[in-house]
């Protein structure tokens, strides 16, 4: 399931504005890759590239290519529909569709991709869904309630489980913790754990314990000043990047002594 | 307050005016407020009890006295029996308007708010707005001049094919003075209304819920309808109440394009069949005195219940499922 992703030579624009200059990185499969950097510096913006949300933005666009299996995003036969079916999102702030049951935000994105699915199948990929999710023991006596009832970390691992019952081969996080709790983060964090046995995870936090705790590998953004592009710095086993990096700006960033 | 009211001192003594002029406004405002609240109450009360108090000989008289003061009242029927068709039309003419209106002010809305380009967009929804301004008394002859002769082949065409559906029966009107242009003409005034008060409601969708169907592979139609929609269901339904009201009190357009008549039949093309409330009312109010006008007031006194129970109606289908509303 899980796929790699090679970026090269990637500009992100927002219109004429350059805001992320030249990245190239390769994500490996089933592994955690953690991007970290000090505010403004793109990670989310490149992170939204990885499954072309970054282009929902009015004149917001990208040059370079980032592959996927060897499959280029960017190509001109590619639907990003189809891509965003492929590379899952969860996001900063937990959204679950307020309208909607706990059970019908799981199915969301499974009603989208393929419209017909009998009662018996949906109900058993609720509940893979949501024990993929660690959730389904807190909620499975309420499926048929609103999902925005739950608490601020049931809601967000309901939108992992949203993301994952689609089945994609990556998940993209965006500071998926940073409106939680400590103790929801944890679970989070656990979650991210076992998930990418199965999948690509892509997570980009402003906590560099939290990448530390549960990256394989870690690449650090910076920028110049405003105004300027940012820029990947460095990326490494996420070990040597909190121990022995080989920049200077990425020791100064990881040991706290700026950003 | 018990602060406040601890012993004064020197040094607090500016402190303490400030504080007793703010509260001097506190209390203003407050009782304008209150006072603003009370005098909807207070003229909503004002206006049942006056038409309950006019209307109050027309619905004690009996049906010869009635018949005797009242122009073209039938024989033998009671003030009920007088009013129904009535409320019937009324009824009819604003429930047209809305089933032809709200899919287009829908439709328009979604345009503006998530298809067309901005530039267009603005354009778009001045000309919406514009279309409000239009006086009622235009529309009337607009709809009577320009409208009823060309949709009449149109009227024709339905009752000589689908006659068989009840809406289209009966014996078509030539000149297009039928319930059915009215719909048309109510639904064209009541169509700013909605259009305006939805694209309000679907501009203020999340970004957050838009983004989740986007990530979750939605197409532009699906985001629509998974964020979207749901997102302003109770606005839409609010909006469309709006044109409702808007519809049921419609008198001008109404009054110059309908050949009125007294049925509770559904033939919406023919000519002759019915007549709403408040052109009815408009109609025969200078001819009438005595229990006529008494008479008269009764059946505006049904079309003010009329409004009242569609709007507490729309509340209560709003209120049904707020816990899905995401005001959570």
């Amino acid at each position: 399931m899980a796929q790699r992703i090679d970026v090269k030579d990637l500009n992100i624009y927002y219109g004429d504005f350059l805001a992320v200059q030249d990245v190239a990185m390769t994500i490996e499969p089933e592994s955690v890759t953690a991007l970290i950097g000090p505010s403004g510096c793109g990670k989310s913006t490149y992170l939204r590239t990885l499954n072309r949300m970054h282009e929902v933005i009015p004149g917001a666009r990208v040059e370079g290519s980032v592959q996927l299996e060897g499959v280029d995003l960017y190509g001109s036969d590619v639907d990003p529909v189809a891509v965003r079916r492929n590379v899952g999102m969860v996001f900063q702030r937990p959204n679950p569709f307020p309208t909607m049951s706990i059970r019908d935000n799981v199915l969301a994105g499974v009603k989208l991709n393929n419209k017909r699915i009998s009662k018996a199948d949906a109900d058993d990929l609720v509940e893979s869904s949501l024990h993929g999710a660690n959730l389904w023991n807190e909620v499975k006596d309420r499926l048929e309630k609103p999902g925005s009832g739950l608490s601020g970390g049931q809601q967000q691992r309901l939108c992992i489980a949203r993301a994952i019952a689609v089945k994609p081969q990556v998940l993209l996080m965006d500071e998926p913790c940073s409106a939680l709790d400590p103790i929801s983060t944890i679970a989070i964090e656990d979650l991210i754990g076992e998930l990418k046995n199965d999948y690509t995870i892509v997570i980009v936090t402003h906590n560099m314990q939290q990448a530390a705790r549960v990256s394989d590998r870690t690449a650090f953004f910076n920028i110049a000043g405003t105004g300027k592009p940012g820029k990947l710095i460095e990326m490494d086993d996420t070990s040597t990047i909190f121990s022995s990096p080989a920049e200077k700006s990425t020791e100064d960033y990881v040991s706290g002594r700026f950003g | 307050m018990s602060i406040t009211d601890s012993p004064p001192r020197a040094g607090t003594r500016a402190v303490r005016r400030r504080r007793s002029s703010d509260r001097g406004f506190n209390r203003a405002f407050r009782w304008i407020a209150v006072g603003a609240g009370v005098l909807i109450l207070v003229v909503l009360a004002a206006v049942a009890l006056f038409l309950l108090w006019q209307a109050w000989p027309a619905i004690t008289a009996g049906s010869t006295e009635l018949a005797s003061a009242v122009p073209r009242y039938p024989e033998e029927t009671s003030l009920l029996g007088y009013v129904g068709p009535l409320v019937f039309g009324t009824l009819l003419a604003a429930v047209l308007a809305l089933c032809l209106a709200v899919p287009v002010a829908i439709g328009i809305a979604l345009f503006i708010s998530h298809y067309s380009p901005r530039r267009l967009s603005q354009v778009l929804g001045y000309l919406v707005d514009l279309l409000a301004a239009i006086p009622s008394v235009v529309y009337g002859l607009w709809g009577f001049l320009v409208l009823a002769p060309v949709l009449t082949p149109l009227w024709l065409w339905l009752n000589e094919n689908l006659s068989w559906i009840p809406l289209y029966g009966g014996q078509a009107s030539t000149t297009g003075r039928a319930m059915a242009t009215v719909g048309v003409v109510l639904a064209v005034m009541i169509l700013p209304i909605i259009t305006a008060v939805s694209r309000e409601v679907f501009l203020q969708t999340p970004k957050l819920h838009e983004e989740a169907a986007l990530a979750l592979g939605a197409t532009r139609w699906e985001v629509v309808r998974t964020a979207v929609l749901p997102f302003g269901r109770s606005g839409v339904i609010s909006a469309a109440m709006l044109g409702l009201g808007r519809a049921l009190g419609e008198t001008m357009a109404v009054l110059m394009i309908i050949s009125p008549g007294f049925s509770y039949g559904l033939d919406i093309l023919a000519a002759g069949q019915h007549q709403t409330i408040a052109a009815y009312i408009a109609a025969d109010f200078p001819e009438s005195t005595g229990l006529g006008i008494n008479t008269l007031i009764a059946t505006g006194l049904a079309l003010f219940v009329i409004t009242l129970a569609v709007n507490m109606t729309a509340r209560w289908i709003v209120a049904r499922r707020k816990e899905f509303s995401g005001a959570n």
